[in-house]
């Protein structure tokens, strides 16, 4: 017994503040597959209500797609549950390799390594290519986890205002005397739904000798007129050094992710990578689905050509409705509310009325920016859409915040 | 570098955090306003102000002491300034 009560009570109050301080999260149990509808417990113990997702970033409606689903069926009878080994040892299939050469293809690079996720990805590729004498250069608003591989790294940290190529062309002349420079960027950041501005940011890291790298999360698979991300949107597509990806979100929703760019840099993650050294890759099952999915892709753009229709449908809908939103080309639709009590509160009522869509706020978005995050699927019919901006509007006459601007909802609500 | 008062150090850095960190004009910063603890400077953006009080001043402050918390506030700041400017 080595968790007497006075270890137990240092958790205990550890919990207590979290459920203090309103981020305490609890999980709602979907008992249906993920698509646009779904039946979800919540809370815990009631009963089954039947609700409009829409905070999935099941992007192109693939996370249950038949052909989907038959093809990881044909992938566990043929190739097994599971591996029981790292890559390196005895834990690499035919199809891990072929899928490394799809994704290849797609991202129009020129190698991949699979990683069990992107996290996993961001977590290995920085200790993985850079050493103490280099210097990485992110944009303030990328991912929490390419903030952990970031520490994990002994190379130098500086940031650039979001998005400001200014500030950028600024860090990269501070650090003009690193063995190398890495700029670090999301292709679409996730919580603002707005892109970055790769081509600028390529013509940047040629004219000073640097390495860009781009977390194309919520991007892969439908940003750009084939999908193939935010390179291709903003005209650079092939000349970006290093893209992180995943899996689990619009290519079937499963898990995974990779490393995808300059044959060295995945050549070195390869052999220094630790979460592609001491963890299992995709399971077949999953290797199978995904390859499946590149299939769709590579037939027609109809899903993700949908899903732009969609989302210009919906941001239109709220705006005529008088919403504050985030500006954006995106299918990730924040309705600002800036107010963190009042983007919770919203939540409920939008629950209440069918609509499972949630509210952050500070941390996860600055303090005085909490938000609805809304995600649009090509799994979304019109009808989804209507009815969800109906209850978004319901609920915004509740709360009278329809047509106000910015400092007049925060003079309303308060911050 | 010419000899600067301790109000004129504050405001130096003041300005610098401002232009620096803060894209948001309804932010106040004063001197005492925690920068990090706040959420207002991020642990890895503060590589920039040690590069920039370094240069500035002259001086060399070992990594050990480019700490979150001395970077708290621009009071702290100029405090651990002042430790690298007496020696």
């Amino acid at each position: 017994m080595s968790f007497p009560e006075s270890i137990r009570s240092i958790y205990q109050a550890q919990l207590a503040d979290i459920q203090h301080a309103g981020i305490f999260k609890e999980e709602r149990f979907i008992h249906s597959a993920q698509s646009a509808d779904i039946e979800v417990e919540f809370p815990s113990g009631s009963e089954l209500k039947k609700v409009i997702n829409m905070c999935a970033n099941n992007y192109l409606g693939l996370s249950s797609h038949p052909d989907v689903i038959k093809a990881a069926h044909e992938g566990l009878e043929t190739r097994g549950y599971g591996m029981s080994s790292v890559r390196f040892i005895c834990g690499t299939q035919d199809i891990h390799r072929e899928l490394e050469n799809r994704v290849t293809e797609f991202l129009g690079t020129e190698d991949t390594i699979l990683f069990p996720s992107c996290m996993d990805a961001n977590a290995g590729v920085f200790e993985a290519i850079l050493t103490s004498e280099d210097v990485m250069i992110s944009d303030r608003l990328v991912h929490a986890s390419i903030i952990d591989g970031m520490r994990l790294c002994s190379a130098q940290h500086d940031t650039f205002k979001h998005s400001s190529m200014e500030h950028l062309e600024e860090k990269l002349l501070l650090h003009a005397d690193k063995r190398l420079k890495l700029v670090i960027t999301d292709g679409v950041f996730s919580m603002d739904g707005d892109t970055a501005r790769l081509d600028r940011m390529v013509e940047l890291c040629e004219k000073y000798g640097a390495m860009l790298l781009v977390d194309d999360s919520h991007a892969t698979g439908f940003i750009g007129k084939t999908g193939r991300g935010t390179h291709e949107y903003c005209g650079v597509f092939g000349k970006i050094d290093i893209i992180t990806t995943t899996f689990g979100k619009a290519l079937g929703g499963a898990s995974g992710g990779c490393v995808s760019g300059r044959r060295e840099i995945v050549e070195m993650c390869r052999q220094k990578a630790r979460p592609y050294l001491f963890s299992n890759t995709i399971a077949p099952v999953i290797v199978s689905g995904v390859l499946k999915v590149f299939d769709i892709l590579s037939a027609n753009t109809e899903r993700r050509d949908k899903l732009e229709k969609n989302a210009a449908y919906w941001r239109k809908g709220l705006t005529e409705a008088g919403f504050v939103l985030r500006e954006g080309n995106t299918p990730i639709v924040p309705v600002m509310l800036f107010n963190a009590k009042l983007s919770q509160d919203f939540s409920k009522d939008l629950y209440r009325e069918g609509i499972y869509a949630i509210g952050f706020f500070f941390p996860v978005v600055p303090n005085g920016q909490a938000r609805i995050r809304t995600q649009i699927s090509a799994g979304h019919e019109i009808h989804h859409l209507d009815r969800a901006l109906d209850a978004f509007i319901r609920v915004g006459k509740k709360y009278g915040i329809l047509g106000l601007t910015k400092d007049q909802i925060i003079e309303k609500h308060g911050l | 570098m010419e000899e600067m008062n301790i109000n004129e150090m504050k405001e130096m850095v003041l300005k610098y955090v401002i232009k620096e960190y803060i894209d948001d004009d309804d932010v106040t910063i004063t001197y005492e306003t925690p920068l990090i603890s706040s959420g207002y400077v991020d642990s890895f953006s503060m590589v920039s102000l040690l590069v920039f009080l370094e240069n500035k001043f002259k001086i060399k402050i070992p990594p050990s002491k480019a700490t979150p918390e001395a970077f708290d506030s621009v009071n702290s700041i100029v405090a651990l300034v002042n430790q690298y400017l007496e020696k």
